[in-house]
């Protein structure tokens, strides 16, 4: 039987992170297709013994969990690495995996460094065998890569959303064990030193239930306010294409696409963006489009779910006159 | 401060992927080329540490010759040196991309002296591995931190600040010399001037040729570990056709319909 698969989990607050228990459902797939092989978590903080057990529902057979304060009070990336790098060592794990977020492909590179292995990022799928076969997103996952991957332990970060969480009621609890990893002085230079709360009273971009987004049409910083008039009307965010900000029209904080944020509301209004890959691969999870554009034939079209053919100056503020309407 | 910047030639889509016959590449033949998103921040990021604080900068990237082309735009920038890690263009794995760079790192320094700062791009925009910079800082066995979209610089340490998990921002503190990983938002670029241009177009690009390009054994880069690259392909797209609800202003009531039905319109 082949080595266990150790997950970094990444948990805040008592509760695990979503990609993490994707991550871990992926893990649970690839524990099958190699006949079995035990999923190992790996999880940095004391606060985690309180819920830890509960990963059994998630596949997991042992929770390991690292409470030593100097690594576990702060998050630090290469101190985190090597605890991952630790674990894979100590039970001669098949394969490391971690969640393909900020600091989950930071912590795995920092890993993968240290074990002097190579690592695949933003995998979607894997198929064990000699060697291993995979798919992975390049262009934040306008193209697909299928590659091979040949090393004693296999490092993969895994997708945000490939594959869907699944936890199942009944499956034991995991195992919960304290793991004492091996980290060095230098280790612990890097830590986060400073926190500082979100700005209060602004929707957020990534959790706003509708987004009017605007584009090079839009044409200038001060004809945003007929966007904001019908973001304010709807309870919504602004988010704005790559070549708003390069122009200086609105701060990066509101930019949607590769190099941005990636959003996923129910609404998601496109005024004045002809939809190049940068910008789809931020907005395409929206649960409907609507694009307002004079141009029937741009990308845009074909993401969205509906469209206004016109210019955006004459039907962003009828649609504001026509919801004040309404509301009387 | 002496700031070296680390960048990558990447094509510039646009509105639609096209690969090439055999799947082993982005047709680039209608496309131009840029420096990855990230990194055209870090070059601006370079140049501002370099205006403020004094000192030197310099840009490497490893790739085939034409990635001269970007070498050229970071230097109109205000990068006063440029250095390429010449290949024959074929694909490197992230394993041998940073042992060149590091490797490269050393012998630059022990020429003209060692870099306070080596910055790279977060991720490059096509391959995306998340890894270059942070294996070439342990490499170096200099500290790192990545997803920067705020850097302060001081006497012997630098400040970063990235966004926080959930909301709100984290900050670090790093001894230098150190490695960063920076993103787009760090800063807005500036565009290059027209003398800045002439003045890059007369630089010298110091090309030190690697793997196959370098005529050794190709070993050096051949003991690429992986991930190998296969093929590439389009993800498979829902054939969705927008409906057109309307045109011009004469379209607002049919939007508020649509906004009614959905239910965004009670908020």
């Amino acid at each position: 039987m082949s080595g266990p698969i150790a997950v970094f989990v990444e948990h805040a607050a008592g509760e695990v992170d979503r990609v993490s228990l994707e991550t871990l459902a992926f893990a649970r797939g690839l524990a099958t297709d190699l006949g079995g092989a035990p999923v190992e978590a790996l999880l940095i903080g004391g606060d985690a013994a309180s819920f830890a057990s509960t990963l059994g529902g998630h596949g997991v057979s042992t929770a390991n969990i690292v409470d030593d304060p100097a690594i576990a009070a702060a998050y630090a990336p290469a101190a985190w690495g090597a605890s991952l790098a630790s674990l894979a060592a100590a039970r001669g794990a098949s394969a490391l995996l971690a969640p393909g977020s900020d600091r989950g492909a930071e912590v795995l590179a920092h890993a993968a460094a240290r074990l002097g292995l190579p690592l695949a990022a933003n995998v979607v799928s894997v198929t064990p065998g000699d060697p291993w076969r995979l798919t992975r997103q390049r262009w934040a996952g306008s193209l697909l890569e299928d590659a091979t991957l040949d090393a004693p332990i296999r490092l993969l970060s895994v997708a945000p959303h490939a594959v869907a969480v699944d936890v199942r009621a009944g499956s034991p609890a995991a195992a919960v064990a304290t793991f004492a990893p091996v980290v060095s002085a230098s280790d612990l230079v890097v830590r986060v030193t400073g926190h500082e709360a979100p700005a209060r009273g602004e929707v957020s971009l990534s959790d706003a239930k509708v987004v009017v987004g605007g584009g090079r049409g839009v044409g200038s910083a001060a004809a945003f306010s007929e966007l904001e008039e019908l973001a304010d009307l709807l309870g919504g965010a602004i988010g704005v294409s790559r070549v708003v900000t390069s122009n200086g029209w609105r701060p990066h904080t509101q930019q949607v696409g590769q190099t941005g944020q990636r959003i996923a509301p129910d609404l998601y209004i496109a005024c004045g963006i002809s939809g190049a890959i940068q910008h789809i691969v931020g907005c395409k999870a929206a649960k409907r489009i609507l694009a307002i554009n004079t141009d029937p034939e741009s990308p845009i079209m074909s993401i969205a779910d509906y469209a206004v053919i016109g210019d955006l100056h004459a039907v962003v503020p009828a649609i504001s006159a026509e919801v004040r309407r309404r509301r009387g | 401060m002496n700031v070296l910047v680390c960048v990558k030639r990447v094509p510039q889509t646009g509105g639609r992927i096209v690969l090439t016959a055999d799947g082993q590449a982005i047709d680039t033949k209608f496309l131009g080329f840029t420096i990855s998103p990230h990194e055209e921040c870090g070059v601006e990021e370079a140049v501002r540490i370099v205006e403020a604080h004094g000192g030197s900068s310099a840009v490497l990237t490893l790739g085939p010759v034409a990635a001269e082309d970007q070498l050229r735009d970071a230097m109109a920038l205000g990068i006063e040196r440029a250095v390429l890690l010449e290949t024959d263009g074929s694909e490197w794995d992230p394993v041998s991309t940073a042992t060149a760079i590091a490797d490269a790192v050393r012998a630059q320094e022990a020429a003209d002296g060692g870099f306070d700062l080596i910055v790279f791009g977060n991720e490059s925009a096509d391959s995306g591995g998340y890894q270059v910079g942070i294996r070439v800082a342990v490499a170096l066995g200099r500290p790192v931190v990545t997803g920067l979209k705020g850097l302060e610089v001081g006497d012997e340490r630098i400040t970063a600040r990235r966004e926080a998990p959930g909301g709100g921002w984290e900050t670090y503190e790093l001894p230098l010399p150190a490695v960063v990983g920076v993103k787009e938002g760090i800063n807005l670029p500036r565009y290059p001037s027209v003398p800045g241009r002439l003045r890059a177009k007369k630089k010298e690009v110091e090309r030190i040729p690697v793997g196959a390009a370098s005529g050794g054994p190709a070993a050096a880069a051949g003991a690429a570990l992986g991930p190998l690259m296969v093929v590439l392909r389009l993800p498979e797209e829902q054939a969705s056709e927008a409906e057109i609800i309307g045109r011009g202003a004469e379209a607002a009531p049919a939007v508020v319909d649509l906004l009614e039905k959905i239910g965004v319109l009670d908020a």
